[in-house]
């Protein structure tokens, strides 16, 4: 048997087979022009490149616009921004829905369990414009809802959630965990599901409370998980989520709040420096190739991962 | 089982509130925008409005809809919208199909799906992309919004780990049958995938309805922006020099009410479609997620 597979395996066995490459086709064209074709235009980063002339006449200018990257102040404080945030957002959007997973997983009525799912999960379908508009809404230091709760509430002058630096970032976090923590608990509420009662009901016959239970038995269940996602999040340091930054930001809080994806943005397509911009997103792109391979070699190894 | 110690019973309270509260915090801005948009423009602009309208009216939404700008991009989205979804879902089966055969029996899978994967690995960027949709001639135009998104790749390898936990029994019944690969595809696969297609739709439409960066960088023209590019712009950059408005209108849209409604519209089909979402979405992501 194990001989015929190997020999099987050695033919391409077009006569049947050959439906199964008509079906590619599609798909590998459409990945051909749109993905690699533009890997091809990663040249240009060593090029002063110019729409009007072309990749083919555009003036070689070798590591130049690389040298740049790393020589210029504000190019250096984007990297440390993206750094800053993406970091913090990784932190603080694992942490936030494992101990949320926790606290639900002690609730007995299933109706009630359901609803705050329900609702919860909610944010994460709607995008950065609508929570854009809406945060630019109830964030306003002219009344917004925000700042008069707090007035009321603390008699705290308006805060600039959005036009200082510092709290431009803590704003930043903060509504990227209030966005994804709901829907991050699907993960660890699907690892909790599978934990037998038996368990639990060996922990009360040995006279364990609710406390020793969840010490001992919930939080090691949810321990592989949360290893693969902190592990895999490392291919994201550089993914500090250009969608939200870009509908928050403005121009005051450029310096702690511009990162690389909307820097890339600003000095290829609105200043028009593309051969600039195209170095910027092939530094990203290259160093988050490296780092993906390498958290996914790691969960691999630790956890036994593997996306298919 | 049951705890009934005082210390558990004080903790299931506290639970029970902060959850509550927590769950409330999700969706209470929404209900505050919803409240605004259905406000008097005057209490609007006083700040007057919380959780419930004041002056209770109709007219911000009216107005909304009968903005010739705002209408033509609520178009645009549904047909980017519909187009996209349609031709994801021909690609993503055709493609995920051949995929999760066995590299024995299909020579030349790893091949392909490397081919794929790497993709999802490296990019070349920003720059690259946007000068070769300026370069096709495609700016402007609906297909430089559905064509490069719709080899998913994350999503492609969502079904073909569904394709694979079909029995292979039927497989080979069919062959026996003398079904080719197009017949097994059709007749045993697709209709037993479908709450897997389902899924994988309903989150295309999602994105498709919520994508607003493209819209804006392949469209010189802002008669053809999709509806959430529209709302960024002219509620988010609050740039109004795209769109061709007079001084009155101008007036109206930059309204706090009138923008709540917008708001509003942009997100009310995620809302609708949302309970049908959450019915599948746990079982497909724990599909992917989880394998033995």
């Amino acid at each position: 048997m194990g001989n015929t597979l190997a020999r099987r395996s050695r033919k391409w066995n077009l006569k049947r087979n050959w439906p199964l490459h008509m079906m590619l086709i599609p798909a590998v064209l459409l990945t051909l022009l749109f993905a690699y074709v533009p890997m091809g235009g990663i040249v240009m980063a060593f090029q002063d490149f110019k729409p009007w002339t072309g990749i083919m006449d555009s003036p070689w200018v070798g590591w130049k616009n690389f040298e740049k990257l790393f020589g210029q102040p504000d190019s250096i404080q984007v990297m440390w921004n993206t750094l800053i945030l993406a970091l913090s957002k990784i932190i603080a959007g694992l942490i936030a829905p494992f101990l949320f997973s926790l606290l639900l997983n002690e609730v007995r009525v299933s109706s009630f369990k359901r609803s705050v799912q329900t609702l919860v999960y909610l944010p994460h379908f709607l995008s950065w414009v609508i929570l854009g508009g809406i945060l630019l809404e109830i964030l306003s230091t002219e009344g917004g809802m925000i700042n008069k709760l707090l007035g009321n509430l603390f008699g705290i002058q308006p805060i600039f959630f959005l036009g200082d630096g510092d709290w431009f970032r803590f704003t930043v976090v903060i509504s990227h965990v209030w966005k994804e923590f709901g829907f991050g608990t699907i993960v660890f509420l699907a690892a909790l599901a599978g934990v037998s009662p038996s368990l639990y009901e060996a922990a009360v016959v040995d006279g364990a409370n609710r406390w020793k239970q969840t010490l001992h038995i919930t939080i090691p269940a949810m321990m592989p998980i949360t290893i693969v996602l902190a592990t895999l999040s490392l291919g994201n340091v550089l993914n500090a989520g250009f969608d939200q930054i870009f509908n928050l930001y403005n121009a005051l809080v450029y310096d702690k709040g511009d990162i690389i994806d909307t820097y890339v943005y600003r000095t290829a397509i609105i200043s028009g420096n593309m051969g600039f911009g195209t170095a910027v997103g092939l530094f990203k792109s290259a160093i988050g190739f490296v780092l993906i391979v390498v958290a996914y070699r790691l969960a691999y190894k630790f956890a036994g991962y593997r996306i298919f | 089982m049951i705890y009934r110690t005082n210390g558990y019973r004080l903790f299931t309270w506290f639970n029970t509130i902060f959850l509550a509260c927590i769950s409330l915090c999700c969706v209470l801005p929404m209900i505050h925008i919803l409240a605004i948009s259905l406000s008097g423009r005057d209490a609007a602009t006083a700040n007057l409005v919380y959780l419930w309208p004041v002056d209770f009216t109709f007219d911000s939404f009216i107005d909304t809809l009968s903005n010739r700008n705002f209408s033509r991009s609520l178009i645009v989205s549904l047909q980017r919208t519909l187009l996209g979804t349609a031709i994801f879902l021909i690609i993503a089966a055709i493609t995920a199909y051949p995929l999760s055969k066995e590299s024995y029996s299909f020579r030349g899978r790893s091949l392909y799906a490397w081919f794929f994967v790497f993709t999802m690995l490296f990019t070349g960027g920003l720059v690259p992309n946007y000068i070769l949709i300026m370069k096709l001639g495609l700016n402007n135009s609906l297909w430089a919004l559905v064509l490069p998104t719709a080899v998913e790749v994350w999503s492609i390898i969502l079904l073909l780990n569904f394709f694979r936990n079909i029995p292979k029994e039927m497989e080979e019944a069919a062959l026996i049958d003398g079904a080719g690969h197009f017949k097994t595809m059709w007749n045993i696969y697709l209709p037993l995938s479908l709450p897997a297609l389902a899924t994988l739709a309903l989150f295309t439409m999602v994105f498709h309805w919520n994508e607003w960066f493209h819209g804006m960088l392949y469209n010189t023209d802002a008669s053809n922006y999709p509806l959430a590019t529209l709302l960024q712009t002219i509620i988010v950059q609050q740039d109004f020099t795209k769109m061709a408005i007079n001084p009155e209108d101008m007036e109206n849209i930059s309204n706090k009410s009138v923008k709540s409604a917008q708001i509003f519209i942009g997100a009310l089909p995620i809302l609708l479609v949302y309970p049908f979402l959450q019915r599948f979405f746990v079982k497909g992501i724990v599909l992917g997620a989880v394998k033995e």
